[in-house]
């Protein structure tokens, strides 16, 4: 997946100005930055789910396989289905227990799901989840706690075998030690997908990115591979903000 | 406040401190006490009147001259079709509109007018409604004095009660469920379908129950589109005559035999307990379905 000279507006005011990223297949990249630099709005688009909010605008091209999905005649919903989205609150749908949760985007289409079971059993599996909820499948989503309803919403984003995950800050509700079962989660999906991660903590986009991008203002300052960045950054405001002058 | 000038045990309350507070209390219990009291009154009053009349009979009975023999199955059959048909035109329409005006509408001068005006039918007098059901639904539409046309004029007196309170049940489904169903590839539909509606169906189904048991009582726009007073038959179709509860109320009370009024007094109980009983099943609805939704 690559971002080519992508544009972003709420109403009038431009958030993103002009990002060309490209992300790896099957590494992770990190995307850090001080608030309001863009970096949620810009995974947003990257599924099109920035222009859900009403007065948002995009300009520019995102291709997905090749293919750009902005461009006219492209059914935003088949782009979601392929790129799988989890967010900074856990948000399992409260009425449906939590297999219901899992097959969630299968039946949302409408479609027969072929093999229910080993679908919700596969998920959570990658998930990291299977072990400790396999007896309460039936149970409601929201009776886990935080960190497993975060997994359960990966897992209901991975039923779907989207090719890209974009994950929006996914452990920054949560305690350390759901923290670190997400990072491990994530080490282990990077073998099969790719993965753009948007974080507030540095040390996060360390353990567990590829590649880390660093966006301030709407715009991208610089990219490289997580170790150069941290270690030798070419940019000064990246310098700046690794090592803790501002934001 | 001069603390240097006050000795310790000066902080005691004093009784010219207490007064005020201690007299809003009492006007607060009085507020309270008095209307119960009034309601328990009538409610008694109405039941001691009643009470040789309650019985299957007088649930069975047909009307009749006669007042002993005369019972309240026709009204009662009545209202259970204008109930039931006014819920099947009120629901449908009244949480379509609530959907439009939530989900869809794009906020603007159109759909501010369109909620200034359910706002303001909300408190338009029910005898209007009955005198636009009777010239629309009775005259216009050619439904004739049915059950049918009944229902369809206290639909339009329960709708914008109805979608005020599915709005409201709307606005309680956080944003972020329905992002993560976009997210999770779902149409607009689709979320509403699956995600939405089951979780605001408590709130919208109390709303329309606490609606119905308003309008179960109405009587004026039913005898404005020419409900019949005296009805020996069962209503076997939409197309039907009919008389409901409170008309049959109100023309027992209008007759000069005092057995009559005992008739009307325990057709009140029914029509009472049956309010209750609708009010009841609102709280068990809404206690019941809440149970399975955890935020």
């Amino acid at each position: 997946m690559a971002a080519h000279d992508l544009h972003a507006w709420f109403g009038a005011n431009e958030a993103l100005k002009g990002i060309t990223l490209a992300f790896p297949e099957t590494r992770v990249t990190a995307i850090i930055g001080p608030s309001g630099c863009g970096k949620s709005t810009f995974v947003r688009c990257l599924n099109r789910m920035h222009e859900v909010v009403p007065g948002a605008r995009v300009a520019g091209r995102v291709a997905l396989d090749g293919q750009d999905i902005y461009a006219p005649g492209v059914n935003p919903v088949r782009v979601r289905r392929r790129v799988g989205m989890v967010f900074q609150k856990p948000n399992p749908f409260p009425t449906m227990s939590i297999r219901e949760n899992v097959l969630a985007g299968l039946r949302l289409s409408g479609e027969p799901v072929p093999d229910p079971a080993g679908t919700v059993e596969k998920a959570l599996r990658q998930a990291a989840l299977w072990d400790e909820v396999r007896d309460v499948l039936k149970r409601t989503g929201s009776s886990l706690s935080g960190g497993q309803q975060q997994r359960l919403c990966i897992a209901r984003a991975l039923a779907l075998e989207p090719e890209v995950l974009l994950m929006d800050e996914p452990c920054s509700a949560l305690d350390p030690i759901a923290t670190a079962r997400i990072e491990e989660l994530i080490h282990e999906l990077r073998e099969r997908y790719t993965i753009a991660i948007v974080t507030h903590n540095m040390q996060q986009a360390a353990r567990v990115a590829d590649f880390t991008a660093f966006f301030y203002q709407g715009e991208l300052v610089e990219v490289d591979r997580t170790d150069v960045l941290f270690t030798h950054p070419n940019n000064r405001k990246t310098e700046d903000y690794i090592t803790g002058r501002f934001g | 406040m001069s603390l240097r000038t006050s000795p310790v045990h000066d902080l005691a309350m004093r009784r010219a401190e207490l007064a005020p507070e201690r007299a809003f209390q009492a006007v607060g219990i009085l507020a309270i006490v008095l209307p119960l009291l009034l309601l328990l009154w009538l409610f008694g009053g109405a039941l001691v009147d009643a009470w040789p009349r309650l019985g299957w009979d007088f649930l069975t009975g047909f009307p009749s001259r006669k007042a002993e023999i005369a019972g309240i199955l026709p009204a009662l059959a009545g209202s259970a079709w204008l109930m039931a048909l006014t819920s099947l035109i009120a629901i449908p329409l009244g949480l379509g509109a609530a959907l439009y005006l939530e989900e869809y509408a794009r906020p603007g001068r159109l759909t501010a007018l369109i909620e200034l005006n359910i706002g303001t039918l909300a408190g338009v007098p029910s005898i209007l409604y009955g005198l636009l059901g009777l010239e629309i639904f009775v005259r216009v539409i050619g439904m004739g004095r049915s059950v049918l046309a009944g229902a369809c004029t206290l639909a339009l007196l329960l709708l914008p009660m109805v979608i005020i309170a599915s709005r409201e049940a709307l606005r309680t489904v956080p944003h972020s469920l329905r992002e993560a169903s976009f997210a999770l590839g779902a149409d607009r539909w689709q979320t509403l379908q699956r995600v939405v509606l089951p979780m605001c169906l408590p709130g919208v189904l109390t709303g329309v129950i606490l609606s119905l048991a308003r309008a179960i009582g109405e009587t004026a726009p039913l005898i404005t589109i020419g409900a019949l007073t005296y009805v020996a038959f069962l209503p076997d179709s939409v197309h039907s005559a009919f008389t409901a509860l409170p008309i049959q109320i109100f023309n027992w009370t209008s007759r000069p035999q005092a057995a009559f009024h005992v008739n009307a007094a325990a057709g009140i109980v029914v029509l009472i307990a049956l309010m209750l009983l609708l009010n009841g099943v609102a709280i068990w609805l809404r206690a019941r379905l809440q149970r399975r939704v955890y935020w």
